[in-house]
């Protein structure tokens, strides 16, 4: 680990997830800001730095992480992305970040699916991170 | 209109043309079900013919004659045997012994002709056997249909007791694996949390044991002579607590004693359902208006809000089961999704209806009608239809 600590902006509307996110990933010596809504999310990514970024993809829109992901990867093409959903275990649907063609249009570097176990989590954190 | 098919099978070709120029654009009505059904006729002049068109698309209605060249009628009951349950087969015959009558029936036969017959005849017994057949794919649809809704709810049950259970292990994981000596306050927050969501997991199961008792029927209701006022009071008081944290005053507008004829618990689960949504729906220091009114054959109740309220369409959708509307608004509120539900049940108890008037940001007025009788609806069989949102 570099002697800074790397920031993580964590956007999700999950109130629980998002504090046990922050708690585990403060732990794991990461500085964690938050933003709890599409809005709130744009505003946090525009007047902060942060060296990565997890987004749920179901906020108040069906694809609301799409959205922010973009928008991230407009603003710092370098910034890793995870998008994090439930949507494959709640509908079914399957899809992920790990094809060209799933990358092309989903603009995030790794897709994890809801529940998250949060060892996973920080071992995804830690490779995106090149830690 | 539903196409219902008709082979005809008979070695007469007078016989069988006349019966397919009888048969030909006739159509029908199934008044039990509501079925307009039109028939579409074939016919074969052999038993080795009609096995092959029976085998390529079976016929919904097969009309077949005893006695044929080659392979009997009967023979032919034996080889169709996959298709027959589907199938209403009428015996043609010019005379037909018990014993034979017996061997058809027994391989599947549904009903007989006697030859000769009349146009009128013939689509009387055709009507006969299409309205059997409609009836019964109707009641198939129906239970599939049912069986489809049950796995559809229990599924959203799961689903809504899994979540919190999920957030609750989350927790419990992080004080088992970090540290939090140093920042005690995350105790705090943690413990909040586990109760907030333990909580909405226990107000969850007592809503759904408040559904499945009014839609189970099995619970006696119990009519008296219950006084409305006196009730809203109880349930003012229950929310009391949660309306003052938040400066919400909740103005009860009747002291006077409103004699009602009911069952208290049902009265009990309306006034806590909607007092305690409108407070939990408002802005803080926002205002509660409970009003009852009434009159000869009915008395109204109307639970008025300052808050969040909602659009149209949001309201549209408003009393299916687990339906919470979810927005940015409402995202801190926890409800089973069930509380609305459960009183437009109720009011349909009492004859009465649920009506919801709201604008965004101005607040939302349930109102709910609970008519005066003695003869008091009997709990409706479970019609669960979760609407995900």
């Amino acid at each position: 680990m570099t002697e800074s600590k790397k920031t993580i902006l964590l956007i999700d509307d999950d109130i629980d997830f998002l504090t046990q996110e922050q708690m585990q990933l403060e732990a794991a010596g990461y500085n964690v800001i938050t933003a709890s809504s599409i809005k709130e999310g744009i505003e946090t990514l525009n007047n902060n730095d942060f060296d990565m970024a997890i987004v749920d993809l179901m906020l108040e829109d069906a694809d609301g992480g799409f959205k922010l992901c973009y928008k991230i990867k407009k603003k710092d093409p370098s910034i890793p992305v995870m998008l994090v959903t439930a949507v494959a275990s709640e509908t079914g649907l399957e899809f992920g970040a790990s094809t060209d063609e799933e990358r092309s249009w989903i603009k995030a570097d790794k897709m994890l699916t809801k529940p998250v176990r949060f060892e996973q989590l920080k071992r995804e954190v830690k490779h995106l991170l090149k830690d | 209109m539903e196409e219902i098919r008709v082979l005809i099978v008979d070695d007469e070709m007078g016989m069988r043309l006349g019966a397919q120029r009888a048969l030909k654009n006739f159509k029908t009505h199934v008044a039990d079900v509501d079925v307009d059904v039109a028939i579409v006729v074939d016919g074969a002049e052999s038993a080795e013919q009609a096995l092959e068109m029976i085998n390529n698309h079976p016929p919904d209605i097969l009309l077949l004659d005893y006695k044929l060249p080659g392979m009997t009628g009967l023979d032919l009951l034996e080889k169709i045997a996959p298709h027959k349950e589907n199938m209403r087969i009428v015996m043609i015959t010019a005379y037909a012994s018990i014993d034979t009558a017996v061997v058809a029936i027994k391989r599947g036969a549904y009903d007989f002709l006697a030859k000769p017959f009349t146009p009128a005849e013939l689509r009387a017994q055709v009507e006969k056997a299409v309205e059997n057949l409609v009836i019964e794919r109707q009641a198939k649809k129906l239970a599939q249909e049912k069986k489809q809704v049950r796995f559809q709810f229990i599924r959203v049950v799961a689903h809504e007791l899994k979540a919190p259970l999920a957030a609750i292990q989350g927790y419990l994981q992080i004080l088992q694996d970090l540290d939090l000596t140093k920042d005690p306050t995350q105790y705090n927050k943690i413990l909040d949390r586990v109760i907030i969501r333990s909580d909405g997991m226990r107000k969850l199961i007592s809503d759904l044991l408040d559904l499945t008792h009014i839609e189970s029927g099995k619970k006696a209701r119990e009519l008296t002579e219950v006084d409305l006022s006196e009730m809203a009071q109880m349930a003012y008081e229950t929310v009391l607590p949660s309306a003052q944290e938040r400066g919400i005053t909740v103005n009860l507008h009747n002291t006077e004693p409103i004699k009602f004829l009911a069952d208290r618990s049902e009265i009990e689960i309306i006034f806590n359902n909607l007092i305690s949504n409108a407070v939990k729906y408002n802005r803080d220091n926002g205002s509660v208006d409970v009003n009852i009114t009434p009159t000869d054959d009915k008395v109204v109740i109307s639970v008025a809000d300052s808050g969040i309220g909602m659009t149209e369409d949001e309201a549209s959708r408003l009393f299916g089961d687990f339906v919470r509307i979810r927005n940015t608004k409402t995202r801190d509120i926890l409800g089973s999704g069930l509380g609305l539900s459960i009183i437009k049940k109720l009011a349909y108890l009492y004859n009465g209806e649920v009506n919801v008037k709201s604008q965004p940001d101005v607040g939302t007025t349930f109102t709910i009608t609970l008519r005066h009788t003695s003869d008091v609806q009997e709990p409706q069989e479970a019609e669960h239809k979760p609407t995900e949102q």
